[in-house]
């Protein structure tokens, strides 16, 4: 069991989500965050005054999927989440210990 | 026209003007609260009720009798002669107050408006529009000021300097090592629909300032007076539309209303003095003046949020130098000399008054709230009720 978390452009979202589903992987949590890499911030202007932007607004995705998914699910989302210009973020995959599904008590593979 | 049917006509004439005055109350609070960030909208929009209710009261009991010495009218209702004079008085506080947003506390600014609303302003009324404590003295004014440029926008304007010299900036504005932090706007639809409902009221502020409009004359005059006021709100946001642009390839919806209340502020003075093009140079030199004040005024570390001293005191003082500029008339006592006399002596008095006002309330109650209460917010230290609390706070 691999937990996948991605880090996209929010405009990305329905292209990723609808990418995933059509493989079959279902299930996903999103949050509203905010972070810069490489892209660093840009600059706005207010009132005469211009001012730096360091953190932009991002998508994080966050699923789970067995082991024979990892690679695939990598793949669409780095393929649906892509424009080629910087800031399309980044996906981060690591081990999961152990998981319950609250209504039944299924637990780990059952439970994905 | 029959004596009984003009007494009727401008009756109703001036308490249509009140209400439209009256819409620059929501005007003010919606222009502030989408100017100030989330944690200070409840605040600022207390304190413009605040300012209505008291100010208002402060002007019936007190205020009126100083300004014109008793009710009473020979060309219109009394009450509704009354209630177009106090339409005015909350704007002249609001200026005050909106300058000095998220750092002020609500109590000891409520108890300078009641000063300002029954003696300061209504002593600049006197002296300005009412019986006149100054006639045959060498101060008497022969300044003319149709509906306020410098009696309300720059009386209001100097209180607010005075203001901010003992409040001081928002907490980290002024960075120790230079420059200044920009404070973005929280909501700027809000800031829209407030500057808008401003526009509006100002045609009941100018065209009501007339006096009268049942007859032709007096109908012609209000209809110049509001069309001159409308066309410097236009000139004032094309203006500083096109000067944004060219200084810095952007155009910022907060500069460009500015610009057009700076405009509306700078044709106050004398609307009816002029012909139907002159305004458009007024109101564009008033909106241009706006460009440059907001960071000159930055420059001098005045931290005002909403640009209240860019729009209200410099334009106050502009528009009423235009009337001397290009409706002098010396067989009718305009002149340019007069007019500038009028600035001065008004910036004096309401400068100094409200210095040593807000400085002794500050020595009892202090103005500004403390470095905690200011980064939590003053929404829930003053008022306890958040004005968003179901969206994350934005610091």
């Amino acid at each position: 069991m691999k937990r996948i978390e991605a880090v996209i452009k929010p405009f990305k979202l329905e292209d990723v989500k609808d990418a995933l589903t059509e493989a079959g992987i279902t299930g996903m949590t999103v949050s509203d965050v905010k972070g810069y890499g490489r892209q660093q911030g840009h600059s706005e202007l207010y009132r005469g005054a211009e001012y730096v932007v360091d953190f932009l607004p991002k998508i994080k995705l966050d699923l789970v999927v067995s082991e024979e998914d990892v690679d695939k699910t990598v793949e669409i989302i780095a393929n649906a989440a892509k424009t080629g210009k910087i800031g399309d973020g980044k996906i981060f995959v690591s081990p999961i210990e152990r998981i319950v599904r609250i209504r039944t008590g299924e637990e780990d593979e059952e439970a994905i | 026209m029959e004596a009984q049917t003009a007494y009727v006509i401008d009756t109703f004439f001036a308490l249509f003007a009140f209400v439209l005055i009256i819409f620059m109350v929501p005007g003010f609070a919606m222009l502030e609260a989408g100017l100030v960030r989330t944690k200070n909208v409840t605040a600022v929009l207390m304190m413009n009720t605040m300012i209505y209710a008291i100010a208002s009261m402060a002007f019936l009991l007190v205020g009126y009798s100083i300004a014109f010495g008793s009710f009473g009218s020979d060309s219109m209702s009394q009450w509704a002669a009354f209630l177009f004079q106090m339409a005015f008085v909350g704007k002249v506080i609001n200026i005050m107050s909106g300058g000095v947003s998220e750092r002020a506390k609500i109590i000891p600014l409520t108890i300078f408006a009641v000063v300002m609303s029954a003696v300061i302003y209504p002593l600049v009324v006197n002296v300005s529009w009412g019986s006149d404590i100054l006639a045959d003295t060498f101060l008497d004014l022969s300044m003319y000021d149709l509906a306020g440029s410098t009696v309300i926008h720059s009386t209001g304007g100097w209180a607010l300097l005075a203001a901010i010299l003992i409040i001081g900036a928002r907490k980290g504005r002024y960075p120790k090592n230079g420059g200044v932090r920009v404070i973005p706007a929280s909501n700027i639809p809000l800031v829209t629909l407030g500057g808008f409902l401003l526009w509006i009221g100002w045609f009941g502020f100018n065209g009501g300032s007339v006096g009268s409009i049942a007859s032709k004359e007096n109908a012609d005059a209000v209809a110049l007076t509001i069309l001159n006021t409308n066309t410097a709100g236009l000139a004032g946001a094309i203006v500083s539309g096109i000067l944004m642009y060219i200084t810095y390839k952007k155009l910022d919806i907060t500069m460009v209303l500015n610009g057009a209340l700076g405009g509306l502020v700078a044709i106050t003075a004398g609307p009816d003095l002029y012909n139907i093009y002159q305004p458009i140079l007024i109101g564009g030199i008033g909106g241009a003046l706006v460009v440059f004040a907001v960071p000159m005024f930055d420059k001098l570390k005045l931290d005002d949020p909403v640009g209240a001293l860019s729009v209200h005191l410099v334009n106050g003082i502009w528009g009423t130098l235009a009337v001397g500029i290009f409706a002098s008339s010396p067989s009718d006592g305009i002149t340019f000399t007069g007019q500038l006399k009028g600035v001065v002596v008004v910036a004096v008095f309401a400068f100094i008054s409200s210095y040593i006002v807000l400085f002794t309330i500050n020595k009892l109650i202090p103005l500004k709230v403390t470095n905690d209460e200011e980064l939590e917010g003053l929404d829930v230290n003053e008022c306890g009720v958040e004005a968003y609390p179901e969206f994350k706070r934005a610091f």
